[in-house]
Parts: structure tokens; sequence; C-alpha cells
């Protein structure tokens, strides 16, 4: 019966209580995002880094990975004696460069990258086959696009270009026999992937047996960063990092994000909260004479309370769930936007929903509209009956 | 209950309201005893403390000083809790602008009380059932107050003031919103549930349901001046 009126008392007021739901939907959209925004670089990320198995990258002394131009000597020398090591089951190097494709009389730019096809970490054959034999390249469909080519042509590459000779250096001329997505490269940006060996040759002296990164993916059970320690010392050209350590850089340069997302959550939460706090203390405030006459007539406090906390919380509840979808869509689009974000991986998620999330979000908004029916139900459960009913009656 | 009974034992029964203007001696020290079965009507000009003493009697409203005692049970100084409980199993309260829940039909505003007091469902749709069938609204069982006449809601919620057996029926201006003839109809209900073996104590300032009653107190200033029975 208690539940009868709670809900008849909702559905009285319809406009108002709708009004109330699309808020409290709002406020539950926006604080579910910035629950989803608190952990979702952290957690993509670390699933990015994780995505190919490799555990630790080795970057040149003293750099972060593809944070300079320099490179790591003696690579090969490097993977041997990395691959000797009993905990590690993979070793690819990696060597980045920005090579010019002819088209026509201009010339397109691309980052490339030298792999080693069978271990390399850093994209995905999405068509055709890896370019493991020395002049092939797998291109992405950006540097594909720009320059009109399809698998099986060829393609003139340069690594530099020549101001007094007016000539390029470094040309080869590379056939294309993939298509590949890679992984860490933003959207829209060019690129292709060539063996390691035919990228070195092409940029010559300077770069012969270097890499711009080595990857290590190591044993399962293997103690991660005791490798890590193991392998810097082991290797004095080399900053080892793992992949927790990444992500703890990650996120110690995105904190901001965090408390951004911590700010407006909270405030996200409050307006909610004052939202159905001021609802239904009006609508309490309405029904003074109708919660006197139900005390008179023996109903007890805790069913008036019962009443009115039900009130609050099913306006919450069903903001937050219609709040969740809307969350959800507000996500995806703002996600759209910020993955255009200039440097940064295509696919790392700034919102990235996850169920925790939904149920952090849900319960938090369930406490509030527990919470936000407290003083309401209190003003309606201690009113002094007689006085009540006279004051109405006079009204 | 038997007829000669003491159902209502009022002592030296006070009120007072502590106001900004001073404090208001609204009942100042009424003694009265009621018997079952007894349908008392209490008179008196606005303000002489005739819906106070109606108020302390119903427990809806605590006594300053003096004793009061209801089929036994003391009130004075009751928990909140238990008065609450009391007025659910022991008294019916009928109030001059019906107060019935909006959003209710009229047989779920008899169904209220009984289903606080934990009857089961069946049990109560019944006997809600009967009561208004009692009452004449056998027909507007599923209508809304709102579409309900001021007669017919006044019957509906003399129904839901029946609706736990009370031992006792409150009546404030049951007739004051009511016309003449609506007024009549509910006069003629009154007697017949007295007959009926309820008791009654009614607040009015309707001569013809005091008259209806069997006895009739008179208050002035807070005080019993008059208490005849008929």
């Amino acid at each position: 019966m208690i539940l009868a009126l709670a809900r008849a008392s909702l559905v009285r007021q319809r406009a108002r209580t709708l009004l109330a739901v699309v808020g409290v939907a709002i406020s539950a959209a926006m604080l579910l995002d910035m629950v989803m925004l608190a952990s979702g670089m952290r957690v993509s990320f670390g699933s990015l880094l994780l995505a190919q198995g490799f555990q630790i990258r080795l970057a040149p002394k003293g750099t972060l990975p593809f944070d300079t131009d320099a490179t790591i000597p003696d690579a090969s020398g490097i993977v041997q004696r990395l691959r000797a090591r009993s905990d590690v089951i993979a070793v690819s190097p990696v060597l980045g460069a920005q090579l010019h494709v002819e088209h026509g009389t201009a010339s397109v730019s691309a980052a490339a990258l030298g792999t080693i096809a069978a271990v390399q970490g850093d994209y995905k054959l999405l068509e055709g086959e890896l370019p493991a034999q020395d002049e092939e390249i797998a291109a992405n469909d950006a540097l594909l696009a720009a320059v009109g080519a399809h698998i099986g042509d060829t393609l003139r590459v340069a690594a530099g270009f020549d101001p007094q000779l007016r000539a390029y250096t470094g040309q080869r001329a590379l056939r294309i026999v993939g298509r590949a997505h890679f992984i860490y490269l933003s959207a829209g940006e060019r690129a292709m992937a060539l063996p390691l060996a035919t990228l070195q040759s092409m940029e010559g002296s300077s770069r012969t047996d270097r890499a711009s990164l080595l990857m290590v993916r190591l044993r399962a059970g293997a103690d991660v960063e005791a490798a890590r320690a193991a392998i810097e010392r082991d290797v004095r050209t080399v900053s080892a990092i793992s992949t927790a350590t990444a992500i703890e850089q990650v996120e110690q340069r995105l904190s901001y994000f965090r408390q951004l997302a911590f700010i407006l959550g909270t405030v996200s939460l409050a307006v909610g909260f004052l939202l159905v706090t001021t609802l239904v203390t009006v609508s309490v405030n309405e029904r003074l004479g109708e919660i006197a006459v139900l005390r008179a007539i023996g109903v007890r406090r805790v069913r008036i309370v019962e009443q009115i906390l039900i009130e609050g919380s099913a306006i919450m509840l069903v903001g937050a769930f219609l709040g969740l979808g809307l969350g959800l869509v507000t996500a995806r689009y703002l996600n759209s936007i910020l993955a255009a974000f200039p440097g940064l991986p295509e696919a790392i998620d700034f919102f990235l929903f996850q169920p925790r999330d939904a149920w952090v979000a849900l319960g938090l908004l369930a406490g509030c509209g527990i919470l936000a029916g407290v003083y309401p139900a209190w003003r309606g459960a201690s009113l002094p009956i007689a006085a009540t009913l006279r004051e109405e009656a006079v009204a | 209950m038997t007829g000669d009974e003491i159902l209502v034992a009022a002592r030296d029964l006070r009120r007072d309201y502590a106001m900004s203007a001073g404090v208001v001696h609204a009942v100042r020290g009424v003694t009265l005893d009621v018997r079952a079965r007894e349908y008392v009507a209490i008179v008196g000009p606005s303000g002489c403390g005739k819906s106070t003493l109606l108020n302390l009697i119903g427990a809806i409203d605590a006594p300053s000083s003096g004793t009061l005692a209801i089929a036994g049970q003391r009130l004075d100084g009751l928990p909140d809790r238990d008065a609450t409980l009391f007025r659910l199993r022991r008294i019916g309260f009928v109030f001059q602008r019906f107060y019935l829940m909006p959003v209710l039909t009229a047989l779920e505003n008899v169904e209220l009380p009984m289903s606080e007091a934990g009857l089961g469902k069946t049990e109560r749709r019944t006997r809600a059932r009967e009561l208004l069938a009692y009452v004449g609204l056998g027909e507007r069982l599923h209508h809304r107050p709102t579409e309900l006449s001021g007669g017919e809601q006044q019957r509906v919620a003399i129904a839901r003031a029946l609706a736990n057996k009370p031992a006792l029926l409150l009546a404030d201006e049951p007739t004051g919103e009511l016309d003449a003839r609506t007024g009549e109809e509910m006069i003629a209900l009154f007697e017949r549930l007295n007959t009926d073996g309820t008791t009654i104590i009614v607040v009015t300032h309707d001569e013809d349901l005091a008259r209806a009653a069997h006895r009739v107190v008179h208050m002035r200033d807070g005080l019993i001046v008059d208490d005849r029975r008929r």
C-alpha cells in the first residue's frame, strides 16, 4: 500500500516527475562519463601496450619510446643478448623514420616502421602479406589513399631530400604486399612498415644496426620488474620501461583528467542530489495534510519515511538508468572528438565503458537517491499531527 | 465491552500552547468520562478547546498535564510509537475535510488502515467492501475522491475510520463541509453507527447533529461548563 502511495504520488505530478527524471538522467550521464574518463585512459593505454604481449620496452638511455630521434646502437647484438635470457621469449627491434613517397611531381611523407615481420608488435595485417622480404612494405589506408596505390603496386620511396643536389637520398622502389593497421599511430596518420634491414640501409650509415625501440616479451609468470631491472643493468645503452611503469607515467601526465573527472563527477552527483531533494521536499510540503492524516489514522513514522525514500530513490534510479544510456551515447561522441587529438594512438579510448563503472555510477546515484529523501522524509515523519491538521484546515 | 464500562476517562486534562504572544491555555482542566456505546457531542464557540480535547482523546496530541485513559490504556506520556499503534487499532477519526488520499480509490482508502495493521489482502478487501456497502457506497468502490461528492467522500472517510473495528469513533465537524440534505444523511449514519454499537464523540457546531447525540457536553474557554444526557 505504501508502495502504491509512493508510485501514485509520483504519477500525480507527471510533468514534474518527468522533468526531475530527465534532470537526474543528465546528471547520471555526466557522472558515468566522468567515471569512465577517470579510468578509461589508464585501462585503454594498458590494454594497448599489452595487446601484442610485450611487457618491456627499451628506449635509448634517458628517453621514452619514440620521444626523441635518438636510436640504440648495436641493436642486433642487444637482441641476441636478450634472446639468450631464459625469461625472454621474443624481442622485436623497431626503427622509426619519416619517409617520402613520390607521387607525381610531389611527395607524400609517411611514418615508417622498420621491423622484423615475424616478431613485430606494431601493426595488424588487414590484407595481403607481411613485408618480410627486402623492398616490401605494408601500408595503411591513409597512405594508400594519399598516393592512390593498391596492394601489388610499387612506390618510389626516399629517406630524405638533398637540397644541394636537389635529389632524393636513400631512394628505393618498394612493393606494397599488404594493407595494415598501425596500433600506436594516431587516426589519419600515413604509415608503412618495412623490414628493419631495408629501412636501416635506406637511412644510411647513421642508422646502421640501430633501432629506436626494442620490445621484449617475457615468458608467462616471469617477474616483469625483476627482468626490467636486470636488462637495464645488463644493457647500459638503454632505459627499460615496463608496461606498468609506462601506465604509471601516463597516469602522472594525465592526472588532470582524473581531477577534472572527479570534480565534474562530484558536481553532477551534487546537482542530482539537490534536484531530487528539492523535488521531494516540495512534494512533501504539498502533502503535509495527507501525511498528517496518515499519521492520525495510525500509519507509523517508518512507513512515511519509507514512502518518501521510495519516491526519491525511484526518481534517482529511473533517471540513472536513462542516464546510463545517455552517458554511453555522449561518451562515444566525445571519444570520437578526442580520438582525433594529434599524437595520440587511435586505439586509445578516453571514455572506456566497463561494467564496473556502470555499477559505481548506479551505486552512487542510488545512495544519493536515498540520501536525497532523508530531509523530506524526516520532515514528513516528524510533523506534529494536530498542529498540521489545524493549519491545513485554516489554509 | 458492556454499555456500563467507562471507555474514556479524562482527569484534569490540560493543554497549553507556547505562542509568540504568550501561553495559550486551550484546555484548562477537563474531567470527562465517556461510557462504551455512548454518543457524545461536544459543542461550544470557536476556540473554546473542543477540537483540542478531541485531539487529546484521539492521541494525536499530548496533554500538558492531567491523565487520560481509553479502554484502560493510559495515553498521557505514551511514546509516539505506542500512541500510533493505539490510534491504528482503537481509534477511528473522521475529519471535517474528509482527508482521503486523492491518489487512492474509495476501496483502497478504506483498506489503508487495515494494510497498516497487517491484514491480508483478501481479508481487508472483503471488509472494505462490506464497510463501503454499510455506508451506502457499494457501487462506488473504484472511484477516486475527486470523482465523489462531499457526502460520498465523508462516507468513505467514515468507512476508513471503522476499518480496524475501533473502540471509539471521533469526528471533528463531520457535517461542516456538507450541504443541509447531505448533513442529515450523515446524522442518520452516525445514529445507525451508534445503534450498531459504536461509541462516538463528535465535535460540532451543527445543532442538528448535536441534537442527535445522547449526551451534549458544552465547553467554554477550555472548560466543560455543561454536560447533559438526554
